[in-house]
């Protein structure tokens, strides 16, 4: 008997220390994310940190011009760039946000439940659709339609750019915006539906706003989806560097010009470390915006609780 | 589990696979997409010619295949542009001896639209009207018309060359920067106003433009870019030589290859791609380069 | 009352109007590549490399690259995804060090893909040393993956009952033995479901392998993952914006759409079919 259970304990011993090292791998992984997040912000810093060596902070950040490959003087301005980023992500938003709670709103408290169990994945489809082929339809489909109806030379412009990034940014603003519609107490609906309104200014005068901190949550995670989308943008708003006149002129986005330029730059000069204190830029803007959402959610989370 | 199992033997096997399959001598060509239409063709009939011969063709960007070549990654770097100071200092840091082979020139042509009087100007002139100097058509002969510019995005070979050899200054901030030759011609053809510079390629078979000739400067003969004499010759003033940059002078396969585009057979390729073949003076700058 | 009336049926033909937009753009998007994109997809397509300066032939290295760059993908991504899920769900109790990596998983989704782009150039090109090629991309993409991942595969093991892993452990059994046998046997198939859709958006991406492995043009397969690759989404990139006569390819460019579209829908339709399938299972 003894012996028995000394290997019964043995054993568990054994599995203790298994237990033990797993938990420890476990960790590692878990703490793999950490280190990723902070590599990208790490090497991001370090790679953009000798571009300043020679251009100095003010005029990256306050100059008007972007030209690092001129035939006179190197300039490295990122204000087109954040002023075309501004554009395109406005104007996505203008189109994407109301029909996206629109949507939202049809989903969680019109559409019958057969309805909605159709159309939440047909919704998400959309999310699934590469952005290069976006991208692609901005030149073949939209450029050529907004050239005509602007009777303009091509399409290729601001415009195109915020229909696209609307497309994309749909079905994030779409979903969140349901789930937040979703989750309002019944009792708020039935309260308001016992007090003799219809079911119309329930949605809009009672659910929407209980549900406000969600759907600007979904907003802003659609508005970061939009800033740092680079391949439709890239192909469809004629990236011209200069600062942006009218919707309807050539765009650079700060995704676009890292994509275009990083190509022919010769490694390790000025104008390589350059592009990458726009990835700097970008995240850190991406960053923040996040981070807005995250805190928002987290709070709506502990309310609606 | 299972599938997850699968995936991970999928991958092995792969892995295993890639390695023992690994063909050695293989040439890797990177760099220029400009040229990389070019190149490739020409290695498609040269590995039709000489078959187990393979050339790895890879685009990026002349930026990426002189990195590449700096860094032995690459046999042969394709370059629209010529290697900086910069880099040629690092080529030689990591023992790289760099050299330089012409295997085409490119005549870049100024196009307006069919419907514009204008069909001659000097290289200043051209340059005046894409500094944003000359603004409208009347000043260079033409109908009282406002310019509008239309040029490729600033990671094209074209814009660098157009910029350093008819500018030679910077381009107006208002040009439209279109992503292609074939875009730069739909525009120009729709847009009465408009004046663009695209590879001749592109202009030979089309309709409803004008090929402007040009000249070094006024009073000067004006050449057309469509004659291919002229380009040859250098009467047309607006011709590029495109570039491949090697390690050393080239041996075996490199050499092989290098051969077969100089040859009159890669030449003709050279011509049916919508470049030109190069003149006397690049072929004997080659055979120094290749040393012969 | 009867003005309530009519402005409610106002309002929700408004709505209804919102939702029929979303549908429209997916329907244009769909018959438009569809239909354009149908007459150049044959057997040759499909199976034979481009030739006559990419104007003719077909577009078979870029699925292979796009199929092996994937595969690279799920490698690093399924596995250290679900290990990290695990830990989150299971081990973790709540404290500093779990919201540390909540915040980081979120920010991490929320990066944008050229920014992966660029840290993929510098960490695996640049100081890693394994050049541009598919095991660079590959990577560089199973990073970008991870955050997605891991929220699937934590949902999947939320949806395990506690009663579960409270018998196993009454039971005497570890925490790892319980997991084992109790926990990831119900979750596997959900965390799959999660993984597949994330690897279809991984195998549409373009921005992060434009500079970490993807090429212009191949005549042949890559011959080690070492190699670089010809990718769908890059072939439609570059037929639709790089290529020396774009008005010619673009049928081609069409067809290569159509490709990449079914394939990404195919992964997408199977993680859904999965995901219904397993619901009714449970339900039984």
């Amino acid at each position: 008997m003894s012996s028995q259970s000394f290997c019964k304990k043995k054993r568990m011993l054994s599995s203790a220390i298994e237990d033990r090292i797993i938990h420890g791998v476990f960790l590692v992984c878990g703490l793999v994310t950490v280190i990723v997040l902070f590599g990208i912000f790490g090497l991001l810093f370090f790679t953009s940190f000798p571009a300043f060596e020679e251009i100095h902070v003010t005029e990256f950040l306050t100059g008007f011009d972007w030209n690092p490959t001129s035939y006179v003087k190197e300039v490295y301005g990122i204000v087109p760039m954040l002023v075309s980023t501004f554009m395109v992500t406005l104007g996505s938003l203008l189109i994407a946000i109301p029909i996206g709670i629109g949507t939202a709103a049809y989903l969680s408290d019109v559409a019958s439940p057969r309805v909605r169990e159709i159309l939440k994945p047909v919704v998400e489809m959309l999310a699934a659709v590469p952005s290069v082929v976006i991208g692609f339809l901005g030149i073949v489909l939209v450029g050529p339609a907004i050239a005509k109806f602007f009777n303009i030379s091509n399409g290729l412009n601001a415009v195109n750019g915020s229909i696209l990034l609307a497309v994309m940014a749909l079905p994030t603003i779409v979903s969140i915006s349901e789930d937040a519609l979703s989750s309002v107490p019944a009792s708020y609906e039935q309260a308001s539906l016992a007090l003799g309104a219809t079911r119309w200014q329930t949605v809009i005068r009672v659910k929407l706003p209980a549900a406000l901190s969600g759907v600007i949550a979904a907003c802003m995670l659609g508005m970061g989806r939009a800033i740092g989308e680079t391949m439709t943008v890239l192909m469809a708003t004629g990236c011209a560097p200069a600062m942006p006149k009218s919707f309807l002129g050539p765009v650079r986005t700060l995704t676009s010009s890292i994509a275009i330029e990083l190509g022919e730059v010769a490694y390790n000069t000025t104008h390589y470390y350059a592009l990458f204190a726009l990835g700097l830029v970008l995240f850190v803007i991406t960053f923040i915006i996040n981070m807005i959402s995250d805190i928002i959610l987290h709070r709506y989370e502990k309310v609606s609780r | 589990m299972r599938k997850l199992t699968v995936v991970m033997l999928v991958a092995a096997i792969s892995l295993t696979l890639s390695t023992s399959a690994f063909a050695k001598g293989m040439l890797q060509i990177k760099g220029s997409d400009t040229l990389i239409n070019l190149v490739q063709r020409l290695s498609e009939e040269y590995m039709q010619q000489e078959p187990g011969k393979y050339i790895s063709i890879t685009g990026g960007g002349s930026g990426t295949g002189v990195a590449a070549l700096i860094n032995g990654k690459a046999d042969i770097a394709n370059a629209s542009r010529l290697m900086k100071d910069k880099e040629i200092k690092q080529a030689s840091e990591n023992g790289v001896d760099v050299r330089r082979v012409v295997i085409a020139m490119d005549g870049l042509s100024v196009i307006v639209s069919g419907s514009n009087s204008v069909d001659k100007m000097t290289v200043d002139q051209i340059g005046s009207i894409f500094r944003g100097e000359i603004m409208n058509w009347k000043e260079v002969g033409g109908p009282d018309l406002a310019i509008t510019l239309y040029g490729r995005q600033s990671n094209s070979g074209t814009f660098v060359f157009f910029r350093d050899f008819a500018l030679k200054g910077d381009y107006s901030a208002s040009m439209n920067r279109m992503n292609g030759n074939s875009q730069i011609v739909e525009a120009i053809k729709q847009d009465r106003s408009g004046i663009g510079y695209v590879g001749v390629g592109y202009v030979k078979s089309a309709t409803g433009l004008t090929v402007v000739n040009v000249a070094a400067s006024s009073g000067g003969p004006y050449a057309s870019p469509l004659n291919s004499a002229d380009v040859r010759s250098g009467k047309y003033p607006l011709a590029r030589p495109l570039n491949q940059y090697l390690n050393g002078v080239p041996k075996g396969d490199v050499k092989a290859f290098i051969d077969f585009e100089l040859s009159p057979a890669g030449q003709s390729i050279v011509e049916e791609m919508g470049f030109f073949p190069i003149p006397n003076e690049y072929v004997d700058f080659n055979k120094k380069s290749m040393g012969m | 009352m009867k003005k309530n009336k009519i402005q409610e049926i106002l309002g929700f033909n408004i709505l209804r109007l919102c939702t029929g937009f979303v549908l429209l753009f997916l329907i244009i998007i769909f018959w438009d590549i569809a239909t354009k994109g149908i007459g150049s997809v044959n057997w040759e397509f499909l199976t034979a490399a481009p030739s006559k300066g990419m104007t003719e032939g077909g577009i078979f290295p870029a699925i292979v690259g796009t199929f092996l760059v994937t595969v690279i993908t799920a490698v690093l991504a399924i596995p250290l995804g679900m290990a990290c899920a695990i830990y989150l769900n299971e081990y973790a109790k709540d404290g500093t060090l779990i919201r540390l990596i909540r915040m980081s998983i979120r920010n991490l989704s929320g990066v944008p893909s050229i920014v992966y782009g660029l840290f993929g150039v510098v960490l695996f090109v640049q100081l890693i040393k394994i050049d541009t090629s598919i095991l660079a991309a590959g990577l560089t993409l199973g990073l970008m993956t991870l955050p997605w991942t891991i929220t699937a595969s934590e949902e999947a093991l939320k949806s395990v009952p506690k009663s579960y892993r409270e018998g196993s452990l009454a039971l005497g059994a570890t925490k790892w033995q319980t997991i084992r046998t109790n926990v990831l046997p119900y979750s596997i198939p959900g965390m799959l479901t999660g993984t597949i859709l994330g690897l279809a958006r991984a195998a549409g991406e373009t921005a992060p392998i434009l500079f970490t492995g993807a090429a212009f043009f191949l005549p042949f397969l890559p011959k080690s993952l070492s190699d670089q690759f010809m990718a769908l989404p890059y072939h439609l990139y570059i037929m639709s914006t790089q290529h020396h006569d774009i008005a010619r390819v673009r049928p081609l460019a069409y067809g290569t759409a159509l490709v990449l579209v079914s394939l990404v829908f195919c992964m997408n339709f199977i993680a859904i079919v999965l995901r219904y399938k397993l619901r009714k299972v449970r339900l039984e």
